[in-house]
């Protein structure tokens, strides 16, 4: 794992959509609405440099509000994992 | 419907499949017999006993009894036989494990790795992990494997640790100070054995299921005679499966090791021999593994051993459980009806006769049974087989004389196999099934003559023509799934496509030209001809006064369409035509290229390809299908598109030599033109020899020079076209086929009656062929437009000998590109298909896999079918106002300006 804190800057990058980490109480409404268990969101890496800014740890569940070409704004969740998915 | 009532085990429901290692216990133990000879029979032609076909692994003879089981061939499972190894071997395909292991374990002690304590650490967490996500704790193995085969030293023993070195499938060294040393099967087992279950299982794996010595062989199964059956040839001999033949190989090869250990031969040949076992089970197991002498039949063909089995598109997975063949089906050749519903498919009475549906006889339908009965299996509508439902008893209709006696004793719980008859719903598919519309439901239509007949309306979907094209045709078996297909997969369900917001169904080529020659302002038609029009349709429609009163009764074209458009219909739209001179950008305009339809009135415009045309979204018939239903727009299809047709009968459409014909004055222009632009080439040219060309930023002089010349000629072929189409009679049938988009466009004009103009390849003007220059027509060199594909001839001129190989080099081109692009774009769709097809969208509109992983929160990211959208829109306002507006029943105030 490469050390440092990514540069703070890399938020405001036109082309990182808006993270966030969901309280606790908020995952678990989020959880019980979409009726899944944590490990079926899909997940992101905890190296990932807007991860590492937001001091998320393995478990949290970050919202991400996207711009999308189809549907205005589309919000997605993931899964904070401590590991690379492999290839 | 099952004509017996079986009486079914309780079932079993299979909770879940766990793969892993047979102990050599367990082969053991399953072996019926070792197998000790390599022949398969004796002199007398009695299976050798210790042999390769030994009766004890199972009776597959007629009439045979196992000795094993005691049964014969329809009951005996077949048993396993075993050969004792006289050394061990590695099982080549576990390769990837047995050094993984032999990395992260000590060399001596066995054990991980790791310190005690942080063993222990790890093994509390990984417990715990495996419970909960067990997909984690198998990352969490490997990053454990991979921080134990980093040590040096084992922090139990004390003892130094060297790299492995692995050459697949089956060698391993250890990196000794001294220098390498090859690791033998045995030593590798008695590594593998010392390790401990609890540190096998910090490295992923189960020990109870697969111990690590277990992928050391130490004896071998050898499948049950059905996994290999013998064929008999007519000669009467023999032949072996390969997996005999392989078997033979590896029992030949451990004898031969046995008898060198047991004489005490010399260490090396020992070793040779073991080695030489060692490739045969490897290849035994996958004979196309890497660095294997390949076993083969008599010097040829590579052997099929286990791996080539399952492997590939003829192997077990893909060729024949997810590749099934299938009963109640047929394939012809497709031929053309237009007067068929596009729901309807025309079956052959040959193949009516043989596809059959089961009916269950009732008090209802008894009468209609016997009737099928009656006729029997040789005179549709007939029947082919009766189930008698008391006596549990089936009854070939092929073998009975009495077809009376058999209809009177019908009675009601009896099935009767009757002929396919009309009506009757069955999937029809055309091969490449590239999309959901290549497999559609059609009602059945018995017909004479020997092929399937479709309506012209569905050959988009299908992506068919009648050169020769074969379709196949399958039968429905229960009654759920006909109701399935009824629903789901008729034809009219698939107008729309999901593919873009459109209707895939429409017309083409002549429907165009039929359409565009009925609409246009300059047809007027008598009431006959009305008359004669309107009943090909075969729909009832009450005729309107006619546009024209004096000094005749005349009806427009745009009248007869009106009859059949929807009554509220409002349209708005351009035509195909609607470019260059008819250009027409809302309703104030006289070209007739804007199509005004108002409460169902078609006002204004032709209908050509942008108002009926297949895979046009937005048109009239996409409206239709969208705002009326799919049943409406099935209406629209069968009859007005019919009387289309009947226009081009009545009015005749075709194209002659003279349609393609250009005045002298437009040849001289052309000429002009031409040579106009050779002088531009030429200036060109000189300017480049003369260093002083003009570079475009990137490029070098030569291509340059090459991009302008082609640039300019690709100009002089717009602007020769031009020319031609200009003084092209706009109502010569071969200038409307283009212009509506019925066939050809302003390209292939130009080529017929102007020039083909410049010919490429991979982009460039052609430069291939000798070594200064293309052609020996030419100077070496030289660089004009004729010595490098220009071509000014013409189709109907007819081109020169050079002009000619050109346009051949140019069109194999072509040919190679379809080629390598369908074989690519293949194989690109069936990985895509694989990856997407269990993906499933739920009714909380996220989109999940069979496992309930969520992939997508909102399908689309917007939620919206793009079958139910106008052309990816799923509201188009322009028409909510137009609706509105008709409404409220009046216009004023409201008209769009400009």
């Amino acid at each position: 794992m490469s050390s440092g804190v990514p540069d703070r800057r890399i938020l405001e990058h036109e082309l990182v959509p808006e993270h966030r980490v969901l309280s606790f109480e908020e995952a678990i409404a989020l959880l019980r609405k979409l009726g899944v268990k944590p490990w079926q969101l899909p997940q992101i890496s905890l190296n990932d440099p807007v991860v590492r800014l937001l001091n998320a740890k393995p478990g949290d569940i970050i919202e991400i509000k996207r711009r999308s070409p189809t549907g205005g704004v589309h919000i997605a969740y993931r899964l904070v994992v401590a590991y690379e998915r492999r290839a | 419907m099952v004509a017996r009532v079986e009486r079914f085990e309780e079932p079993f429901v299979i909770e879940k499949i766990v793969f892993g290692l047979l102990s050599p216990q367990e082969i053991r133990k399953l072996a019926k017999v070792t197998i000790i000879r390599p022949d398969v029979y004796e002199a007398d032609g009695s299976p050798v006993v210790g042999g390769l076909r030994d009766p004890h692994l199972g009776a597959i003879e007629p009439g045979e009894r196992c000795p094993v089981c005691g049964n014969t061939r329809e009951e005996c499972p077949g048993h396993f036989g075993k050969i004792e190894l006289a050394r061990p071997v590695l099982l080549p395909h576990l390769g990837d494990y047995i050094y993984m292991m032999l990395q992260s374990t000590c060399r001596r002690c066995g054990r991980l790795l790791l310190p005690q304590d942080r063993i222990e650490y790890l093994r509390r967490i990984y417990v715990r992990l495996k419970e909960k996500w067990p997909r984690l704790a198998e990352v969490m193995a490997n990053s454990i494997a991979k921080e134990a085969s980093d040590v040096t030293e084992c922090p139990h023993c004390g003892e130094r640790q060297f790299k492995v070195r692995y050459i697949r499938p089956i060698i391993f060294y250890e990196k000794r100070p001294e220098g390498e040393v090859r690791l033998t099967p045995i030593d590798i087992r008695d590594r593998l054995e010392r390790i401990p279950d609890d540190d096998v299982m910090l490295l992923g794996v189960d020990p109870k299921r697969a111990r690590p010595e277990w992928m050391v062989l130490t004896v071998l199964p050898v499948p049950p005679l059905a996994v290999r059956p013998s064929i008999t040839l007519e000669t009467g001999l023999r032949a072996e499966d390969d997996l005999t033949h392989a078997l033979a190989e590896i029992v030949r090869e451990n004898e031969k090791l046995k008898n060198f250990i047991q004489t005490n031969a010399p260490e090396t040949m020992i070793e040779d021999a073991w080695l030489t076992l060692q490739h045969v089970i490897a290849a035994y197991i996958d004979n196309e593994l890497p660095n294997i002498y390949q076993l083969t039949h008599r010097r040829r063909r590579p052997l099929k051993t286990l791996a080539q089995r399952l492997k590939g598109k003829e192997g077990r997975l893909r060729g024949n459980l997810s590749g099934k063949r299938v009963n109640f089906s047929a394939r012809t050749v497709i031929s053309p009806d237009p007067l068929i519903s596009i729901n309807e498919v025309g079956v052959p009475v040959e193949i009516a006769k043989i596809l059959t549906v089961q009916m269950v006889v009732t008090p209802y339908n008894i009468e209609e049974a016997r009737r099928y009965v009656l006729n029997g299996p040789f005179k549709w509508p007939g029947a082919t087989f009766v189930y008698k439902a008391r006596q549990g008893r089936k009854i070939d209709l092929r073998y009975q004389k009495n077809y009376k006696q058999l209809a009177e004793e019908l009675e009601p719980g009896d099935i009767v196999e009757r002929h396919l008859i009309n009506g009757d719903i069955v999937l029809f598919n055309r091969q490449p099934t590239l999309h959901r519309m290549s497999i559609m439901g059609h009602i059945v239509r018995v017909m004479p003559g020997k092929t399937f007949r479709i309506n012209l309306l569905v050959c988009p979907p299908y992506n068919a023509d009648f050169d020769g094209d074969e379709m196949n045709l399958h039968v429905p078996r229960l009654e759920e799934a006909r109701a399935e297909a009824r629903e789901l997969l008729l034809v009219e369900k698939h107008i729309l496509t999901p593919r873009y917001g459109g209707p895939i169904i429409g017309g083409r080529q002549d429907y165009i030209s039929g359409a565009y020659l009925l609409t246009i302002k300059t047809t007027l038609l008598t009431l006959e001809e009305v008359s004669r029009i309107i009943a090909r349709s075969e729909a009832p429609v009450d005729l309107m006064e006619p546009a024209i009163l004096r000094p005749k009764p005349l009806y427009t074209g745009k009248q007869i369409v009106s009859l059949f458009l929807p009554r509220d219909l409002n349209f708005r739209g351009k035509a195909k035509i609607n470019a260059g001179d008819l250009k027409c950008e809302n309703e104030n305009c006289m070209n007739d290229s804007f199509i005004v339809v108002e409460k169902g009135k078609l006002l204004m415009g032709v209908l050509d390809k942008n108002a009926i045309g297949a895979e046009q979204p937005n048109n009239l018939l996409h409206v239709i299908a969208l705002e009326y239903g799919e049943s409406k727009a099935r209406e629209f299809l069968d009859t007005i598109f019919r009387s289309f047709i009947r226009v081009l009968e009545v009015k005749g459409l075709s194209m002659a030599y003279s349609d393609i014909e250009i005045p002298k004055e437009a040849k001289d222009e052309i000429d002009r033109l031409t040579e106009e632009a050779r002088r531009e080439v030429e200036e060109l040219i000189d300017q480049y020899r003369r260093g002083t060309l003009e570079l475009i930023p990137g490029r070098t002089a030569e291509e340059s020079l090459e991009l302008k010349i082609i640039e300019r000629l690709q100009k002089l072929r717009t602007d020769a076209g031009n020319v031609a189409i200009k003084y092209l009679n706009p109502f010569n049938d071969v200038f409307i086929m283009a212009r509506t988009g019925a066939r050809g466009s302003d390209v292939n004009i130009t080529q017929m009656a102007a020039m083909l103009g410049q010919q490429t390849i991979r982009g460039r003007r052609i430069w291939r062929g000798f070594r200064t220059r293309t052609l020996s027509h030419f100077k070496p060199g030289e660089l004009s437009p004729e010595a490098r594909g220009f071509i000014k001839g013409n189709f109907r001129d007819g081109l020169r000998p050079s002009e000619l190989f050109f346009h051949a080099v140019a069109g194999r081109e072509g040919l190679v590109d379809t080629a390598v692009k369908t074989s690519q774009s293949g194989y690109m769709q069936r990985r895509l298909i694989n990856a997407l097809q269990d993906l499933v969208v739920s009714y909380d509109g996220t989109v999940r896999d069979s496992w309930g992983n969520i992939i997508q929160f909102k399908y689309g990211e917007d939620g919206v079918d793009p079958m139910r959208t106008y052309h990816g829109k799923p509201v188009e306002v322009s028409r909510v106002i137009d609706r509105i507006r008709s409404l409220r029943g009046s216009r004023g105030g409201w008209r769009q300006e400009g």
